[in-house]
């Protein structure tokens, strides 16, 4: 990262459109005009991007955000003219530096692929072919469009790979993809992209695969290049958060149109659409008020696309609809200098925090449960340790060695409370949950559910021990048979557990689906006809079925969009104040784990790190996994400034737990020997906060004062 | 590596060991008495006795099996009751020319399968995929009996272009035999062809829709590129498989196919050997066809492990 400009010697040639080409920074790189795109299916012609524009400039980088559905990765690989079989651009134009993309031959677009256009998208694993070295792969590139030979090839992978931040190049040019960590790969498949310096960098969703530390690393890292590289960057995601650490102009697609496109600081203090308003309302803040509340939604779904409703096509869900909107569709209208919503009523929209105030006051403050303190699951020194692979040939001097997946985990569950359980992949939280439901049997340690020691694997629990503790999983469609309607999901385990006939099991039933807020006629449903979160709501509405007294939520919204995140998390909050049940809810996400905790465990390779009362585990004294865990996470508001605390490397195998403080060779807080010799004590704070760590309580404190902000 | 290819050994060496006992124990138990075959029903009880002693027949079953064992590993075969000859030359030259027949097949099914299943992979729905996809399927399901009597009636009674029967002088060279290979080897092939088609549409439609070849095609390659070194490598690893296992399937038509044709190969050897209950012949013939099995196997295994970084060699 020595010179900020290009080497001269990768100026790609004549044929080839570098950003170095460019005219004078004020035209735009990219070029969107009219852009409509059309898919053939089984349903007939959809219009999934419709009569889209929108222009990037050199240096810039574009955030298209937007739910699944809305059309954004399509609008970017039509752009490039990268459809599916069945897919066609109909109409408008692309201009890239000036050339009419839409009018080149195959030939033509491919000498642009790859060297004036680079992609990086979601999964870094699937995007590398896994038969072939990565330094082969990306070298590749540079022989293709540099007209390098192998050797100056190879050297100048080597020299990108250093530029990405990538520790010993060299070795890693020679691995194959499976033997490197998701962060690595995706730093080496963007070098791949930047290799040409290319005029345009696309960016699909490129750390939505990653755990939240190593999205702030690879974040981190885009910011860099960004200054470094000359590419103008289309940078698609989902999250808000992510938008405001990337991107200087935003624009909000729905549905395959834009509602709104502004400069970053216009979007998020003076948004001029409801939808936009609406999106930021629904990203969970954190709060350190111990009430908890409910969560701004946005009701109803993504219309179909061959159903789009009349005029404005966010009007069945606008709160700020009138009849004039449904007369015709709104254009999208210069607001201000550089802003644009298509809105008839944008002058209406109220400013974010304004509205946020007003709506969350209006929403029921979750009442605490009581019966607080009544103990109903405890957790004691509980190890899960696997069989790891066998080296050696002679069978009796085998050595084999134990993967620690779980290594002495102790906590409790109170009654009607939910405990969150966060970390990284690799932690150890999904073994723990699927030992307390025993699904992976524990092989040491006690777990108790009011004061009885459970038997560790499910098939030795009692039937009425069996239906106390339920599990809601990350994916729905892997708890539910696709053969089998809803209702008969949901009746099984009544009548498996419940001693019920199948009318009065129909019934129950059908009063579940209404408590989760799906209509009783779902019940005769294939799960194939139902949404993503209507097919979690059904999860959820079965794990309720036996009443049970504890669930464990396993990443249960994770693989959902914002907007059905949040009414998700109302519903579990709504049903735990009716039922009083018990949560644990893991998530990797803290934002998601902060709302809905009330005591929160920070776990670390298989061993937590701290715990405590939500409120004390996101206020310093933090244990330094922590505090690298919330200064992580990508806060959907420019206006905070983060201190980053970043982790390097990724959590080491659960085979080779590193000796004294587990976390020692990642601390960001590492104070020397005493960290890699001996295990730390457990400080405790005030009212169970507990933190393991050598460093004392008050030192902790004073140390990250005013290292985090949280509004 | 090495640990994984010792290992592999291993496992073939027990696979091999454990038939072995299976092919002893099911001629054990099969009717009839070595030496009343040899000797003839005539010969008096003295004679059979003497026999049975010379060959070993008394002593226990144990002894017995791991002598025949250890002689077939040292080479020693034994003779065959039925044309009182050593076994070992006979069954090599069979096995030369059932070489010959299969190598002509694999000539033919693995290039022939492989390029139609591409073709079909490439060309997906269209007129060219649909012919392909159901005439494959159409193969698998037809024996060798009835494809190479279909074959015969047309090639050689309609057209004369190539000899219906393959009955050729057991120790004739290549070249002469070639003429007489050519239809007892497409018999052979089709079948395993079928599945060789099947097997590479399947697959290289799976690598085609993978993200890495989207890679691949948004680096500028071209796709002439694309297709060689990023969709092939991969989709050809299952195919491999597929022909390795149809070594199996092989050795179950070159039998069936070699009495069609009736081509002088190991196949026609084992059913020789059956039909006069030589059971010194068809214990040395099976077992060698499993050992021929299990290195197919073994290579299979370690060539799909050369191509494939993912496979953990443990
Ligand atoms: S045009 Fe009307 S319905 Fe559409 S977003 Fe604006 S206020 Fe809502
Ligand atoms: S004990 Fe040492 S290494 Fe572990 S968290 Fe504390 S400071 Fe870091």
């Amino acid at each position: 990262m020595d010179s900020p400009s290009v080497t001269p010697d990768i100026a790609p040639g004549s044929a080839v459109l570098g950003a170095s080409s460019a005219g004078p920074a004020a035209l735009p790189v990219l070029e969107v005009e009219g852009l409509c795109i059309e898919y053939e299916t089984e349903r007939g012609v959809l219009q999934a991007v419709r009569n889209v524009s929108l222009s990037v400039n050199r240096h810039e980088s574009f955030g298209l955000v937007g739910e699944s559905g809305s059309g954004k990765s399509t609008l970017a690989m039509g752009a490039i003219r990268y459809l599916a079989a069945n897919g066609r651009v109909t109409a408008g134009s692309v201009r890239l530096n000036g050339v009419e993309l839409l009018g080149l031959s195959d030939k033509e677009l491919r000498s642009l692929w790859g060297a004036s256009i680079g992609v990086v998208y979601q999964s870094p694993l699937g995007a590398l072919n896994p038969s072939i070295q990565i330094g082969r792969q990306l070298a590749e590139v540079a022989r293709l469009h540099l007209g390098m030979d192998r050797g100056a090839a190879r050297q100048r992978v080597g020299e990108m790979l250093a530029k990405v931040a990538m520790p010993d190049p060299e070795a890693v040019m020679k691995r194959y993809p499976h033997q490197l960590s998701g962060g690595m790969l995706q730093r080496c498949v963007i070098a791949m992209a930047l290799m040409t310096n290319p005029a345009l960098l696309i960016m699909d969703e490129p750390t939505t695969a990653l755990d939240v530390t190593t999205q702030a690393v690879v974040l981190d890292l885009v910011a860099d290049l960004k200054r470094e590289f000359d590419s103008a960057i289309l940078y698609i995601t989902h999250d808000l958060g992510v938008i405001t650490k990337i991107c200087e102009r935003v624009g909000v697609m729905y549905a395959g149109e834009f509602m709104e496109q502004a400069s970053l600081d216009a979007l998020f203090h003076r948004p001029r659409h409801p939808y936009t308003l609406d999106l930021l309302g629904c990203v969970p803040r954190f709060e350190t008020s111990p009430q908890k509340r409910s969560l701004v939604t946005i009701p109803g779904s993504i219309p179909r696309l061959d159903e789009l409703p009349h005029g404005c096509i966010f009007s069945p869900r606008c709160g700020f609809v009138r009849e004039a909107c449904r007369a015709a569709r709104p254009p999208l209208l210069e607001v201000e200098p550089d802003h644009r919503a298509a809105c008839i009523r944008w002058e209406v929209v109220p400013p974010p925090a304004e509205y946020l105030r007003e709506a969350t006051e209006s929403l029921d403050v979750v009442a605490p449960t009581a019966g607080k303190d009544v103990v109903l699951v405890e957790v004691d020194g509980s190890k899960t340790h696997f069989k790891g692979p066998a080296r050696g040939l002679i069978p009796g001097r085998r050595t084999r060695r134990w993967i620690r997946a779980v290594d002495g985990v102790s906590l409790t569950v109170e009654e009607g409370q939910t405990l969150g359980i966060v970390g990284e992949s690799g932690s150890g939280k999904t073994t723990l949950a699927r030992a307390i439901i025993g699904l992976t049997p524990a092989t040491d340690g006690d777990i108790r559910l009011r004061g009885r020691s459970l038997e560790r694997s499910t098939g030795r629990r009692k039937r009425s021990v069996l239906k106390e503790i339920q599990m809601v999983f990350q994916n729905p469609d892997a708890s539910l048979n696709p053969t089998r309607s809803v209702g008969d999901a949901i009746v099984r385990p009544l009548v498996l557990l419940g001693d019920l006939s199948r009318e009065q099991a129909r019934k129950r039933a059908e009063e579940l689906l209404l408590s989760v807020s799906l209509p009783a006629t779902y019940f005769d449903r294939l799960p194939n006809e139902l949404s993503g979160g209507e097919k979690q709501r059904v999860a959820i509405a079965r794990a309720f079925a036996a009443d049970p007294e504890l669930i464990l939520c396993d990443e249960p919204i994770s693989s959902l969009d914002v907007s059905v995140q949040g009414a998700l998390m109302n519903l579990l909050m709504k049903l735990q104040a009716e039922r009083r049940t018990s949560y644990v809810f893991i998530s990797h996400d803290l934002s998601a784990v902060q709302h809905l905790s009330d005591t929160i465990a920070v776990v670390y390779l298989g061993l937590v790190m701290e715990i405590g009362h939500a409120v004390d585990v996101l206020t310093p004294p933090f244990h330094p996994y922590t505090e690298a865990l919330l200064s992580a996470v990508p806060l959907a508001d420019p206006d905070i400034k983060q201190t980053p605390v970043r982790l390097g490397g990724t959590v080491p195998s659960a085979m080779d737990v590193p000796s004294g403080c587990r976390f020692h060779p990642r601390c960001p807080r590492f104070l020397g020997d005493i960290c890699v010799d001996q295990e730390p004590p457990w400080r405790e704070g005030d009212a169970g906060h507990h933190i393991y760590c050598h460093i004392p309580l008050e030192e902790l404190a004073c140390l990250q004062a005013e290292t985090l902000v949280l509004t | 590596m090495l640990t994984f290819i010792v290992r592999r050994l291993g496992f073939v060496v027990l696979m091999v060991l454990l038939s072995s006992i299976l092919i002893f124990w099911a001629t054990q138990v099969l009717p009839g008495d070595i030496a009343t075959m040899m000797l003839g029903r005539f010969a008096s009880e003295e004679a059979r006795q003497n026999l049975r002693e010379e060959l070993g027949l008394n002593k226990p079953v144990v002894t017995q099996y791991v002598t025949w064992l250890g002689d077939f590993v040292q080479g020693d075969w034994g003779y065959s009751i039925s044309t009182r000859s050593e076994i070992r030359p006979l069954v090599m030259e069979r096995l030369r020319n059932s070489a010959m027949l299969a190598g002509v097949a694999f000539a033919i099914f693995v290039p022939v399968g492989i390029l139609l299943g591409l073709l079909a992979a490439l060309r997906r729905n269209s007129w060219v995929d649909q012919t392909i996809s159901v005439g494959s399927l159409a193969f698998i399901g037809l024996p060798e009996f009835v494809s190479g009597v279909v074959l015969i009636s047309i090639f050689s009674i309609k057209l004369g272009w190539l000899p219906s029967q393959s009955a050729i002088e057991p120790s004739s060279g290549f070249v002469k035999a070639f003429p007489y290979l050519i239809l007892p080897a497409i018999t052979v092939a089709l079948t395993t062809l079928a599945y060789v088609v099947r097997m590479t549409r399947s697959s290289t439609v799976d690598v085609l829709q993978t993200d890495y070849v989207r890679t691949a095609n948004l680096k500028g390659l071209p796709p002439r590129r694309v297709l060689f070194t990023h969709v092939l490598r991969n989709s050809l690893l299952p195919t491999i498989t597929v022909i390795a296992i149809s070594v199996g399937w092989l050795i179950g038509g070159l039998i069936v196919t070699e009495s069609v044709f009736s081509y002088p190969g190991l196949g026609r050897l084992v059913l020789f050997g059956v039909q006069r209950r030589d059971i010194p012949l068809i214990q040395a013939t099976v077992l060698l066809i499993v050992v021929i099995y299990g290195i197919a196997n073994l290579l299979a295994d370690i060539l799909y492990a050369v191509l494939n970084p993912r496979i953990r060699y443990t």
